[in-house]
């Protein structure tokens, strides 16, 4: 490959204006934003002096940031743990030659063409517990309240917390605010059809060989989902997980349209803060230094990923 | 194939008439921050554009004003200036969304890259000052002189709180709304024999009788925690007085104030959900939707600003009363939307003429029936004829605005910097869940360290 | 296999992976119908509530069918849109077009021109689909005015090209990754270079990953808010910028508003719906997989 010198220039040469262009609009921008979250920069008129990272200690500190960030580590366990779920279902009902296929899956993958915003105004009519689900499906709104629901539900209840010595975990900041799961239903609804997408394709892919060698070999057909089908969907799996992790970790839109901060920040995500911290209150310091702790978070997930990646791609 | 493309087709005709769409909708802003809007009919009217014409000069006015009255209100004292200007194009580029966050984003990043709109919406008090005036670099905005605003013609309060700290006066007051109102549905209150409750007293007794009744007391919709701050703000002045109240915004009064906590524990009696006062989707409503309440009778009251009156005009419902809220008799609180001029503006000449033209008597007799508020020139008269004309609450904000204590509203801007009505409103937004007073009343006090001025 | 199809109420269908093969045909037809009542009936709200009078919008009624049948919402938010559908046009066809040629370059060097390094690369590439674009909105604008472009329709292109980079790349790697190199070689043998190779080897297969990345940028940038609210001025507004006007500062003409977002969703809905099957092949042939 390493012959064609001219070719090897052309190729460096037409991918350089991407690369330039990712250095300057993402890592100069992050470059930016780093620099940013660690000055004094807190009204129309920019001030670079340093404070280290006193931003970062203050948000910390702040227990609306706390809750924002559990609303974060809630959300994606729930929304990405769900969407696969439904979204291996309905491949697996789709992948057996159904009448209508090509209908079901149209209407399974068309959410993802509408945006959020659009989706959080109809959940949130959807969700509201005086009208909507409850409304059409006869539920009790004192039983059922969605989106209003204030509780925060701990795992295991009671004081079983306190009693084995960690009770810091019974606090508002380790719970599952029951509220946040009405927005994982919008997000669901809105992406699993694509997970179903991914892991029909998936499973087209998979050879019919595969399975009649496991069932010549008298596997059941559970074990074969399990043994044979499931460890094949992993790089889909992985896929699934990066695209949904990155949509969960950034979200706003569809937040905001729903229900922005929520009951006692119930609704409330990294980027509602960041908004309304820089655009609202003037602190852009203290909004870079929440950009900032988004962009550690979502390293957190998407660097073991590209290592895998890698590793995927050695061993290929 | 034939067979699956067909059902392909049923899909796309079924998708084509059903499915839904794009970027959307507005829902209230996580804080402040945001202007009322009084009506909630019609389509948009942005108004024509004129910018392709190179024989004028462009004047771009940015700010969240998109539909409804204050949209047709402001378009057409646009396009009069643009008639008696034949030189010059003003035209409307306002962004709805976020209740006025979406626009504020947008402004905020043109002014910090030196490329502003030539003038933007930014309510009267803390929010313009403590925004773009009075920073550490020098204002952003550039003085306006008595050839754009003669501030004889504007009561001194309010050229008070447009004044940065070099007592020159940096934005053009365009309408006064009132925020500390009560709206109550006139059929169950005759009902059950209630008169508008003028104290808090009143009003838990009231509740209490509404309650047994089966009607929801008040209703709120706080989805945007401001519409709830709107409650605490009218219980502070309703505990505190007009005078302690603004003290709390200067420094003079403290936050730690008993009295403070007695209205942290009014305001607490009044969301409690073991008292039942207030309907419990409080929380994923929009304040016109609880507003909605009253207009189908399953609330009795709501505590909002007087675009409610847009509300319920625009969804053609007559049965309703209004009073100040408890407490609040002869306080009129205050907010107001104004328009400045940048320093960078690319086209102040022009700009200035429009922002004269905006403070003047006649456009604002002309606006302010359209947007449900009275003009800030005190020299505004009715409107002339064959306009629209005030409606008969507006004729009573009018008559109150002359003899009340004016006090500046902190939701909308007036009274405290908006980092800490973000701060208040957080604290707020805790405090709604959990209902500790002593809790809030500290988190109060710290938000207020270093605000106060 | 096609033999067993006739037998298609049999329970058990014998091909295939899953435990839900068990399930009757009768239950999984159930089981697809509920799933595609799920889905469809925040539509149906849409619609319904787009067709009624503004006065019949209220949260309790929110299921009642409209008194009188209007597309009144719609004719007014389609006067209220229309001057934007062209801005979005010129915003997301060109944005999606670009955004999969310099895909499919970057994809092809990645793929089968790579160099010391360019793994590395890849991996800095795709870490730029993570970042949060409220975080950056004050230096890209001030880029944006840099260059000259703050404002225009170009100028929002050209984002959307650069915010696409991540993602495109990565499908049309991913893609180019699963055609055998040997295609590559025999081609090479036959004295074809850098465009040779690409023109009469990777680009006739391309289309299903062409069809992925066209799918995916057309509708995010029509679908973008943030970028288009910021960067660009009243005459280039996109539709998403005027739907979103169709509310008040505060109150909102529901009928209208939910009229307006069926308007403006019917580019990407009917993408989607017209290309699903490309885009279901896209995907069969790697373009996202790990």
């Amino acid at each position: 490959m390493r012959r064609l010198t001219r070719d090897r220039v052309l190729s460096i040469g037409l991918i350089a204006p991407s690369l330039i262009a990712v250095a300057v609009f993402v890592y100069g921008l992050i470059a930016w934003t780093g620099f940013v979250s660690t000055t004094k920069w807190n009204s129309l008129s920019p001030d670079y002096t340093s404070t280290g990272l006193d931003n970062f200690v203050s948000i910390f500190n702040y227990p609306r940031f706390q809750l924002d960030l559990r609303n974060t580590v809630v959300f994606t366990i729930f929304f990405v743990g769900v969407s696969l779920a439904i979204g291996l279902f309905l491949a697996n009902l789709l992948d057996r030659k159904i009448r209508g296929e090509a209908v079901f899956r149209s209407i399974f993958l068309f959410p993802m063409a509408i945006s959020f915003i659009v989706t959080g105004v109809v959940w949130k009519w959807l969700l509201t517990p005086s009208a909507g689900v409850n409304l059409l499906l006869g539920l009790d709104p004192d039983t059922n309240k969605w989106l209003t629901d204030p509780s925060v539900v701990h795992l295991p209840t009671g004081t079983v917390l306190n009693d084995i010595g960690l009770g810091f975990l019974a606090t508002n900041q380790w719970g599952v605010p029951i509220a946040l799961l009405s927005i994982v239903i919008a997000a669901v609804w809105q992406m699993s059809g694509f997970v179903m997408a991914l892991y029909l394709a998936g499973l087209r892919g998979i050879p019919d060989e595969l399975r009649e060698a496991a069932r010549v070999d008298g596997a059941s057909e559970l074990g074969i989902f399990r043994h044979v089908v499931l460890p094949l969907l992993t790089p889909v799996t992985v896929t699934a997980v990066i695209i949904l992790g990155h949509i969960s970790l950034k979200i706003y839109d569809l937040t905001v349209a729903m229900s922005p901060t929520g009951l006692g920040f119930a609704t409330d995500f990294p980027a509602t803060y960041m908004w309304q911290t820089s655009f609202f209150a003037n602190q852009f310091a203290r909004g870079a230094a929440v950009a900032i702790v988004m962009l550690v978070l979502i390293a957190t997930l998407i660097v073991p990923y590209l290592i895998w990646n890698r590793r995927q791609e050695v061993s290929r | 194939m034939g067979k699956r493309f067909s059902a392909l087709l049923a899909v796309v005709a079924l998708l084509v008439l059903a499915c839904g769409g794009t970027t959307a909708t507005p829902s209230p802003a996580p804080s402040g921050g945001q202007t009322p809007a009084p009506t909630a009919t019609g389509a948009p009217t942005l108004a024509a554009s004129c910018q392709s014409d190179a024989s004028k000069t462009p004047v771009e006015v940015q700010g969240w004003w998109t539909t409804g009255g204050e949209a047709n209100g402001f378009n057409k004292i646009i396009a009069m200036f643009n008639d008696a200007n034949p030189t010059i194009c003003v035209y409307n580029a306002a962004i709805a969304g976020g209740a006025g966050s979406v626009a504020q984003g947008r402004i905020k990043a043109a002014v910090l890259a030196g490329l502003p709109p030539d003038t933007f919406q930014v309510h009267m008090g803390h929010e313009l000052l403590d925004t773009y005036v009075n920073i550490p670099g020098g204002s952003v905005m550039a003085p306006l002189g008595t050839d754009v605003i003669d501030p004889a013609q504007f009561p001194a309060g309010v050229v008070k709180i447009i004044s940065g700290a070099d007592g020159k006066i940096y934005s053009v007051p365009l309408n006064i709304h009132r925020a500390n109102e009560l709206w109550y549905n006139k059929t169950i209150f005759a009902a059950n024999n209630l008169q508008p409750p003028t104290t808090w007293a009143e009003f838990e007794t009231a509740a209490t009788t509404l309650k047994t009744a089966g009607i929801t007391p008040l209703a709120i919709g706080d989805s945007g925690i401001w519409a709830n701050g709107m409650i605490f703000e009218t219980v502070l002045i309703g505990t505190l007085g007009a005078d302690a109240f603004l003290g709390l915004w200067t420094g003079a009064t403290s936050w730690n104030d008993p009295k403070v906590t007695e209205a942290l524990t009014e305001y607490k009696k009044i969301l409690d959900p073991a008292n039942g006062w207030i309907n419990t989707d409080h929380s994923s409503l929009s304040w016109d939707q609880a507003a909605d309440k009253l207009i189908d009778g399953t609330a009795a009251m709501t505590i909002m600003g007087d675009w409610a009156n847009g509300e319920f005009t625009a969804k053609q419902f007559a049965d309703y009363g209004w009073a100040p809220a408890p407490g609040n008799a002869d306080v009129y609180q205050a907010l107001s939307d104004s328009f400045g001029l940048p320093v960078k503006a690319q086209h102040p000449e022009q700009t200035k003429l429009f922002l004269a033209w905006l403070g003047s008597a006649e456009a604002q007799a002309i606006f302010n029936p359209y947007k449900g508020s009275i003009a800030a020139n005190v020299t505004a008269g009715d409107p002339p004829a064959g306009e629209l004309q005030y409606n008969d609450y507006q004729k009573s904000a009018a008559s109150d605005w002359k003899t009340n204590t004016i006090v500046p509203s902190m939701e909308h801007g007036a009274a405290a910097n908006p980092a800490w009505s973000s701060a208040i409103n957080d604290v707020l937004t805790t405090f709604v869940t959990d209902l500790d007073v002593a809790a809030a009343q500290s988190a109060l006090v710290t938000a207020a360290t270093g605000f106060t001025q | 296999m096609t033999a067993r199809e006739g037998a298609a109420v049999v329970p058990a269908a014998p091909r295939g992976p899953s435990p839900l093969r068990r399930l009757a045909r009768p239950a999984v037809y159930v089981a697809l119908v509920v799933a595609a009542v799920f889905y469809l009936i925040p539509v149906y709200l849409l619609m319904l509530t787009g067709l009624k009078g503004s006065s019949e919008v209220t949260l309790p009624h929110m299921w009642s069918l409209p008194e009188t049948f209007g597309f009144a919402s719609f004719a007014d938010a389609w006067t209220a849109l229309s001057p934007n559908f062209l801005n979005s046009v010129k915003v997301a066809v060109p944005a999606a077009l670009l955004s999969s040629v310099v895909g499919s370059i970057n994809g092809y060097v990645l793929a089968k021109w790579r160099f010391r390094g360019s793994e590395t690369l890849f991996t800095l590439i795709l870490f730029g689909m993570f970042i949060p674009y409220q975080a950056i909105l004050i230096p890209l604008v001030q880029l944006e005015s840099n260059v000259g472009l703050y404002g225009t329709i170009q100028g929002l292109v050209l984002i959307h090209i650069i915010y696409g980079i991540p993602i495109t790349t990565l499908i049309f790697r991913n893609y180019y990754v699963a055609i055998p190199d040997e295609l590559v070689e025999a081609s090479r043998i036959d004295g074809a270079g850098f465009v040779g190779i690409y023109r009469h080897v990777l680009l006739p297969l391309s289309l299903p990953g062409f069809v992925v990345v066209l799918i995916w940028q057309f509708t995010s940038a029509w679908n973008d808010f943030l970028f288009a609210a910021t960067l660009t001025t009243q005459q280039n507004w996109p539709v998403t910028v005027a739907l979103n006007n169709l509310a008040g500062s505060f109150s909102v003409a529901w009928n209208v508003q939910m009229a307006g977002a069926l308007i403006a969703a019917l580019p990407t809905l009917l993408i989607y719906v017209l290309l699903g099957k490309f885009f279901m092949r896209g995907l069969l042939a790697g373009s996202l997989k790990g």
